[in-house]
Formats: C-alpha cells, structure tokens, sequence
C-alpha cells in the first residue's frame, strides 16, 4: 500500500542473495517527494545492493518494492566506458532521454562542466565524470533520483557545492532523493533520514537520532557521532571552472 | 539490370553492406565478435538444412541460428562455464554436426567453398529480394530498439534501472545477428561473416568521436570494401568474400595512418 501519495519507492523487508549469501536482507525504507534518505554502512554493507533493488535492476528478490514513478535519474557508482565506443559528454546526456539542447547545458552548467560537452567521455578525469553523471540524471527532471556516492574522486570545494546542488534539486524539482555517501559531514547536514546499513539495518531514522544510536558508534566510531557539529566556513570568493577567481 | 551477374552481386553486396555497417558496431562496442563467429559456424547446418528439405537458405540459416543463439543463453544462465569456451563448444560442435551432415548428403553436388567463401556467381534475383527487404527490416527494427541497446551498451544497470528493458533489447539484437548472417551468407561466405560485421566498424572507430559517425563510417567502409572487393574478385577470378574483406582490411590500415596522426596532435 501507498502510504501517501508522496511516496516515490518503497521497500519492505527487502533483501538479495546472490549464490546463497545474502548481500543485503530485511531493508525497509521508505522516499518520499522533495526528501533525501541516505545510506550510509561500511564497504560491503550492501549500500549499492539495496539501491539495485530499489530501481528494480535485481528482479528476484526477497521481500517487496514498490515503485510509483517511472521517472528516474540514476548515478551508478561505476561507469566504464570501453575505448571501442567514441562518445562525447552530449551524446552520454542524451543516452536514455531525448532532452532539448538547452536542458542539457543547463544541467551541464549546474555541475561545472558545460566547458566539457564536446569531449570525449573515455578523456574526462574522475571528478569530471561524477560532474556529468550527475549532469545527466539531473537534466531529465526526475522525480526519483538514486545517486551511488555521486561526489567520489570530486575536489573537497567541489565537493560541498556538489552537495548542495543536490539539496538544491530536491527542493527546486520536489524530487525524492536516495542518497548513498560515506561522507557523514554532509550526510548528517543535508539528509532527512538516514539509513544505516551493515548486511542489514543497524539503525534509521533522523540524522541526530542515528549519531546517538549506539550501533552507529559500535560501526564507525565514538568519532563519527560527534559529526553532528559540522565543519563550516565561509569563502569569500569561488573559483569558477575557468579558473577565475569570483567574489561573493 | 539484373541480368548481369555482376550487376546482381553489387547490388546484394551494397545491400550486405548498409546493414552490416550499424551491426558491426554493435558487435564491436559489445564485445561481440566471437559470438557472430558462433552463429556463422552454425550457419553450415542451416545450409545443409536447407539442400537436405528444398528450403531457402537464407530462411534455413535464420532459423538454425536464432536457435543456437537461443540455445547459448539458456546454457549463459545454467551452466558455470565461461562465455568464450560456450561459445566455442556451439561453434564447433554446429561446424562438424554441419559437414557431417554433408557428408551423408552425397547425392547433391555442394560447392563447399562456395559456402564458406562466398560466390558472386550464385547471386540470384531472390537473393536480391531476400538481402533488400530482410536488410530494410533488420534497420528498422534496429532503429525501434536503438535507444535502449545503446544505452545499455554505455551501461547496463543505468539503461534498466531508467526503464528501457535493456534484456528484450539484447534478445532482439540477437535475432538480428542471426537475421544479418542469413542474408550476407551468400556473399561473403560463413566464415568471414564476422569480418564483414567488424572490420569496417574498427575502421570506422579510428576516425570517428561520436556513435553515430561511427555508424557512418561502418556503413561508407563496408560500402568501399564491397565495391572494391567484388571488381577485385572480378578482375583476378579470387572468391568474393575473401576479396571483400582483405579490402576491408586495406580500409583499416589506411585508418590507422588517421589515428596515429590525432593521437600525436593530442600529445
């Protein structure tokens, strides 16, 4: 059942065993419309997993999803683009949606990364790609999006203004956004809900409640809970992608 | 027009060769090329099929190698064994089931290198119906099917999880490759089948930046390496196919001599 009509994905005891072994079991969670839910675990907790079963990419699994939109914008947490397949940044935006020129530079322009649309995808750096990756589930105004650690291998300013684009979309678009990071700065800043996950659910619910969740601490230390006090400070000026420096 | 054996042979291999072109790249981008090598071996099978029941080659190789293709995918998803040594085992096992076939069947005059090479003599009118209208149909369903094979291509997981099914994409294409070496079967020849599909399109890979142009270039060198190989095939009596390809293979040297130069401006 919807619970409300806000609801984007849902899954309910939901897990995935891949040769007998479950990688993820018993998920619960719930994204609703203009809200952010992060997934946040230890290598192996199953984080990619149990966004695969929430966009339904693994078809035999345990327990339900359902899934009330079809509009979906998705970063995987890897890309490899084989040598044998020329493709610029363009052609990649257009790849599952045929969207005007003018929604592409947008987007493009919203990561930073309008300069590189005639380049080849196989010639970008890490964070380059993250940039466009991000660019094109965002460019078809999704009303779910799944980002798999979306900002990986992105410069630390980068970074931040990465994730605050991301907010940014969520609010502007009135998107559900189903967040996995290992990054607990921002995750603890910038989330509704938190997920935690290690093979199973540790602990969810807001941010403060899970950084005093005691299985929180047992998993990423007595540190990680003192994260709720995030590291902020103000610059004066940006660097634009050009290189220039940009007063506020 | 068509009463020219020539004339006949162009034209079905112009045909072979608009529809081996976009083909060819899938081939290429998939990672493909043994698996066409797999279908043409089976190829042999469907011949003999067809001298053995009075059947249309063409539709008698279809057939059997949409099967062996159906066949493979089952033995993908219920065997451990590697791709390649799948392959391999359909491959050869279709090849020898196939002349063993022939060899029961002694009673029918086979030009064997007619079959594994290519014959610009055995070109008839039906052919040419068959390569024309089976080629149209085979760009058009892979015009409806080109956005979810392409983007699954870039990423599987990314194309299924936006919602363009992405398998039945996959299945379709397969019958396309089955579809694409019944026709240019007698053209080419079954054992260079998988030349004509990936020659032109590595060609096409050295001098282009986008998918599409590299399409483009696929279809224009498997053009030239028709038009060259069939006067060449002509004018030293050499079998067809054979000509065709090392014509294809003159086209990739020369785009080697492209790639050099732009990867020497890039440094």
């Amino acid at each position: 059942m919807r619970s409300n009509n806000d609801t984007l994905v849902k899954l309910q005891n939901a897990g995935y065993q891949l040769n007998n072994k479950f990688l993820v079991e018993g998920v619960s969670l719930e994204v609703q419309k203009g809200k952010i839910v992060t997934l946040i675990g230890p290598n192996g907790s199953g984080k990619s997993t149990t966004a695969k079963i929430a966009l339904g990419i693994y078809k035999k699994i345990e327990g339900k999803v359902e899934k009330y939109t079809d509009k979906i914008g998705y970063v995987p947490q890897k890309i490899s683009i084989d040598w044998t397949l020329p493709i610029r940044v363009n052609d990649f935006m257009l790849l599952t949606d045929n969207i005007g020129e003018q929604q592409i530079n947008e987007s493009l322009s919203l990561t930073g990364v309008l300069h590189l649309k005639n380049k080849n995808l196989g010639n970008l750096s890490g964070g380059e790609f993250q940039r466009v990756l991000l660019a094109r589930a965002i460019s078809k105004k999704p009303e779910l999006l799944v980002l798999d650690e979306p900002v990986q291998g992105v410069d630390f300013t980068g970074e931040i203004a990465l994730y605050q684009l991301i907010k940014k979309i969520s609010e502007e678009l009135n998107c559900g956004i189903l967040l996995i990071s290992h990054d607990l700065h921002t995750v603890m800043s910038a989330t509704d809900h938190v997920v935690c996950l290690n093979g199973h659910v540790c602990c969810s619910g807001s941010p403060t409640d899970v950084a005093h969740n005691h299985e929180y601490k047992a998993l990423f230390g007595e540190q990680a809970s003192k994260t709720l006090t995030i590291y902020e400070h103000k610059h004066d000026h940006v660097h634009t992608n050009e290189g220039d420096i940009k007063k506020n | 027009m068509f009463d020219d054996f020539f004339i006949r042979a162009l034209f079905a291999g112009i045909g072979v060769a608009l529809v081996t072109g976009p083909l060819g790249c899938f081939v290429v981008w998939r990672r493909l090329s043994y698996f066409g090598d797999t279908l043409s071996h089976s190829a042999l099978l469907g011949v003999t099929i067809a001298y053995s029941f009075q059947f249309n080659i063409a539709f008698s190789v279809f057939i059997i190698s949409a099967l062996i293709a159906l066949i493979l995918i089952q033995l993908q998803n219920k065997t451990n064994l590697p791709g390649d040594a799948l392959l391999g085992l359909l491959a050869h096992s279709s090849l020898a089931v196939g002349l063993v076939v022939i060899g029961f069947l002694s009673f029918i005059r086979f030009d064997i290198m007619g079959l594994l090479f290519g014959d610009i003599l055995a070109v008839t009118v039906d052919d040419l119906l068959i390569i024309w209208i089976g080629g149209l149909l085979i760009l058009v369903v892979l015009k409806l099917i080109w956005k979810s094979l392409f983007a699954s291509t870039v990423n599987y997981e990314l194309a299924e999880a936006e919602g363009l099914n992405p398998d039945r994409a996959k299945a379709i294409f397969t019958i396309l490759m089955a579809a694409v070496i019944a026709i240019s079967i007698k053209m080419v020849g079954l054992l260079l089948i998988t030349g004509m599909l990936i020659i032109p399109a590595a060609m096409a890979r050295n001098v282009s930046t986008s998918p599409l142009q590299m399409v483009f270039y696929s279809i224009i060198g498997g053009l030239l390496s028709v038009i060259l190989g069939l006067y060449s095939s002509l004018e030293f009596n050499t079998a067809s196919g054979p000509s065709i390809i090392a014509a294809s293979l003159f086209l990739f040297i020369l785009s080697l001599l492209k790639i050099k130069q732009t990867s020497g401006l890039k440094n």
